[in-house]
């Protein structure tokens, strides 16, 4: 069972690679519960194909979704990964606090390398595969709306970055069925990731799994970057831009300055693991130390990765719910650049027990309390936006709210954090697990839940049901109290992260609370799938064609929803920042352009799909060490690079008579609509035509 | 907005190209983005070049392995090819006869060539003194560092390839054009961090 089989094709697989097998000679709770995660994978996977094959849609997928470069559809895509992801990483959260609660005074059901496994897949999955593609679909779908685009600034290279993405999901998938994780938690520090501590496949999977990840960022990040310096419409200048325009810019920036140092870690790691380097090992002068230096100088601008493009969403958020000016909107802007830029200059702090002396530990303390300062002045922003507003207690709202007092408390323990003397006591508690959550919990995943019942309307032109939206959003509320704020009591009261079994029974009480809001999120996640369920069959209803059913502000909200292919059928010309708010109150925005022109528009490509299939063929051949895949992927991603540099049939044409009448029929649709109060934007009547008062 | 307007760093087309001069703004401006992060890339490893400097373990050290006379001749090919490079550039600017360009993109694959040749030649000398990567973390920075930039010149080096075919191929239409000039940009930038590595890790090596 431990043999290679066939070690020129299979490489270093064995029979017990396969978590079945080792489940049927070894039949434990822990070794079922991987089986039958495993099993979760397979059979799902195999539904799929088969839903699709029997509902003939095999055609449909690859030139409607699969092969399309429009820039909405790339981002759908992307989200749609990410509540997979979510899903998965959500379970595996619950098995570890359920592990924790039971294993107090035993070893619980969970075996240590498997805990291990769970709490490194939880952390890659949520910040690589759930977070960024998350915000990343969000920006791709957005951005270009917002400024007046049909598309980014490289719509293959967005492609590219999707596929690549994708190909990253998939190798966390394939580790739950052949073989085994790393146990080197999210970081992967070494050297207890080299190849003398771990021979096996687990940190290869890691390594390639956020390699492909990191790389997809890096070309997302120059993409939306150059996408938004240089595709703007005209009028739009930098200060009339969206705030979450402006965030997702900021975002960009540190995509494209964070990502490397990542590839450079995760690479040289490699480079020792494969090749005998001696980087990070303990021998031959290795400096595991510099790995950390590596890893959170990504890790650190990481994190206002993930949290700046929810600042962007509240900000619209709150605007818009309170039917008022985002109050302060060059504060904030200037706010965000100034965090952008703080963010590279703190990321010693995750490592202030290390050893460096006392001063630089003081000096990196003082630029980690100073970033709270734009931090604080945002909230300020929000709670003035709302200041005699007329405030509706919406969805994204409650989300907005409950942002933005958790996230506070969550910053004051970071404060604590930032000292270096209290660092040292808690180090490496569930104090610091309870804090980070904190603060991505309500500053990224409420925010990007906020977004998806925000602009679902606009996406999919219905509206999200209220009800499971409102229950889903409290118990993502009580959830994360319930399971976090225990974890602040165990923390200071000594209990180590990462455990796996427990010694002191004291801890029991806040372990069962914890287990018990960790079920509760859980609910909020069946509840946001029920929400889904429910506003697909009552679509109908719900219908908003028209495009506007929040009154917004920015330009995706003068298009028909879902937006044409196009985007515009002609590009907008806006003179100040809330062209189309003040458009709907003082002119008619809705009247038809003078004349309608022929717009071009690439065509479809496969050269994303297969750069992302051999890709991840590529890592899986590396992690395997089945040379001969590794090889064959490589050649053929550089084949498809080449090739495609040689294609010059690349764009077709949308010829302006059907412009015109994809256009006439959205604005006989707005001139039918009732315009609806904001009293009752949630009801039926909402059929996207804002009722203008002014 | 006149048509000789500088829209990026580097050369432009305005003046003689005015289509392609406005299809290159992005393009370029983009290209000049990867860059920045591909020098983040290697600024790292600079960086780390120096974390391990000192992690010798008892094996080779700078001094015994490099040497200046191959290094010294590199850097003269390197430099030379992007001069070579640069007159590529401004015969396809001028709209020269094709065979010109050609002539011109031949010799910068030849001094790229003979540049990894030499190159080449430096790792299999050290190779022999017992100076390979797996020996100490000083020379596994090092093998992490300048291979790194080789591997980059030979990607430029098929780039060039690829642009020889696609002249012949298409012309010089508008995306030739721009695939040269970000080529370009790519080759100019191989020099700036071969003189880096130079500077840095080859002449204070050499010093007693």
């Amino acid at each position: 069972m431990t043999d290679p089989v066939w070690p020129m094709l299979l490489g270093r697989f064995t029979w017990d690679s396969l978590p079945f097998v080792r489940a049927w000679h070894n039949p434990t709770t822990n070794e079922l519960i991987a089986a039958a995660a495993g099993g979760i994978v397979v059979v799902s996977g195999i539904a799929v194909l088969v839903l699709i094959t029997v509902l003939r849609r095999w055609r449909w997928l690859w030139t409607e979704w699969l092969t399309s470069l429009d820039h909405k559809k790339i981002g759908i895509l992307y989200i749609v990964i990410a509540l997979v992801m979510l899903a998965r990483a959500l379970v595996e959260a619950n098995l570890m606090r359920l592990q924790q609660a039971v294993a107090v005074g035993n070893p619980g059901f969970v075996a240590p390398e498997h805990f291990a496994e769970l709490f490194s897949t939880h952390g890659s999955i949520m910040i690589f595969f759930m977070a960024m593609p998350f915000l990343t679909g969000l920006i791709n779908y957005l951005v270009p709306l917002q400024i007046g685009a049909r598309d980014v600034a490289f719509p293959v290279l967005n492609a590219i970055s999707l596929w690549l993405t994708a190909a990253g999901a998939a190798l966390m998938m394939a580790s739950l069925v052949i073989g085994r994780f790393s146990t080197g938690g999210w970081s992967g520090y070494p050297p207890f990731t080299e190849i003398g501590f771990n021979p096996g496949v687990g940190p290869d999977y890691w390594i390639w799994a956020v390699t492909l990840g990191s790389l997809a960022s890096t070309m997302t990040g120059i993409n939306i970057a150059v996408t938004i310096y240089k595709m703007r419409c005209p009028g739009m200048k930098l200060m009339r831009m969206p705030l979450f325009t402006w965030t997702s810019l900021c975002t960009a920036i540190l995509m494209i300055f964070a990502m490397p140092p990542l590839t450079v870690a995760t690479a040289l790691l490699a480079l020792d693991r494969y090749l005998g380097f001696h980087f990070f090992t303990n021998a031959l002068g290795g400096n595991m130390m510099h790995y950390a230096n590596l890893f959170w100088m990504f890790g650190h601008p990481e994190v206002y990765i993930v949290i700046l493009p929810a600042f962007g969403i509240y900000s619209e958020v709150v605007s818009t719910f309170s039917s008022k000016e985002l109050y302060g909107y060059k504060s904030l802007v200037i706010a965000t650049m100034a965090i952008a830029v703080l963010s590279f200059t703190v990321w010693l702090h995750h490592f202030f027990t290390m050893g460096q002396s006392a001063s630089i530990n003081a000096a990196f303390g003082i630029a980690t309390m100073a970033i709270g300062v734009p931090t604080g002045v945002k909230i300020y922003n929000w709670i003035w936006t709302m200041f005699r507003g007329e405030v509706r207690f919406t969805t994204p709202m409650i989300y907005a709210l409950a942002f933005m007092m958790t996230f506070v408390l969550g910053g004051l323990t970071g404060i604590i954090l930032a000292f270096p003397p209290l660092d040292y006591i808690v180090h490496n508690t569930l104090f610091l697990v309870a804090h980070f959550h904190n603060m991505l919990i309500p500053g990224t995943l409420y925010g990007l839940l906020a977004a998806y019942t925000f602009w679902f309307p606009k996406v999919f032109g219905y509206r999200l049901d209220e009800r499971w939206g409102r229950i889903s959003c409290l118990c993502w509320i009580v959830g994360f109290y319930l399971a976090f704020m225990p974890l602040y009591v165990l923390g200071a009261s000594g209990m180590a992260r990462r455990t796996q079994a427990v010694m002191e029974t004291a801890y029991r009480p806040w372990l069962y609370m914890a287990e018990a809001g960790a079920l509760i999120l859980l609910c909020a996640f069946a509840a946001l799938i029920v929400q889904l369920w429910v506003s697909i069959r009552r679509r109908g209803a719900n219908d908003v064609f028209v495009g506007d059913p929040w009154d917004g502000r920015a330009l995706e909200w003068s298009v028909s929803a879902p937006p044409p292919e196009f985007n515009f059928a002609r590009l907008p010309h806006v003179d100040q920042a809330h062209w189309f708010y003040d458009a709907k109150r003082k002119y008619a925005p809705y009247a038809p352009p003078i004349a309608y022109h022929d717009i071009w528009m690439l065509r479809n490509s496969a050269v994303a799909p297969v750069i992302g299939i051999a890709s991840g063929a590529a890592t899986f051949g590396l992690v395997w060490h089945m040379w001969w895949l590794a090889i064959f992927g490589l050649i053929v991603i550089f084949a498809a690079v080449v090739a495609r540099s040689f294609v010059r049939d690349t764009h077709r044409v949308i010829p302006a008579s059907e412009v015109a009448r994809i256009d006439e029929s959205w604005r006989e649709a707005t001139a039918r609509a009732q315009p609806v109060p904001r009293e009752i934007e949630t009801s039926p009547a909402n059929q996207g035509l804002a009722l203008v008062r002014s | 907005m006149s048509a000789s307007e500088t829209k990026h760093a580097g050369l432009n087309l305005g003046g003689t190209d005015a289509k392609t001069h406005a299809e290159a703004e992005h393009a370029i401006f983009g290209f000049w983005i990867f860059l920045m992060s591909d020098a983040v890339i290697f600024a790292l490893l600079f960086a780390t070049y120096g974390v391990m400097l000192p992690a010798t373990a008892g094996g080779p050290t700078p001094t015994s392995v490099f040497k200046i006379g191959p290094t010294f001749a590199e850097t003269l090919l390197l430099l030379t090819s992007s001069l070579t490079y640069g007159m590529a550039s401004v015969a396809m600017k001028h709209g020269s006869p094709l065979g010109g360009i050609h002539r011109w993109l031949a010799v910068t694959l030849l001094l790229g060539l003979i540049f990894l040749a030499f190159e080449w030649h430096d790792f299999s000398d050290m190779f022999a003194q017992g100076a390979y990567p797996t020996r100490s973390g000083f020379l596994s920075a090092f093998f992490g560092l300048v291979p790194l930039h080789g591997l980059h010149v030979i990607a430029g080096i098929v780039w060039i390839l690829v642009m020889m075919v696609q002249l012949r191929v298409f012309g010089l239409d508008a995306r030739v054009k721009i695939n040269l000039l970000r080529l370009g940009l790519f080759w100019h930038f191989l020099d700036i961090v071969w003189i880096a590595i130079f500077s840095t890790v080859y002449l204070p090596g050499l010093l007693p």
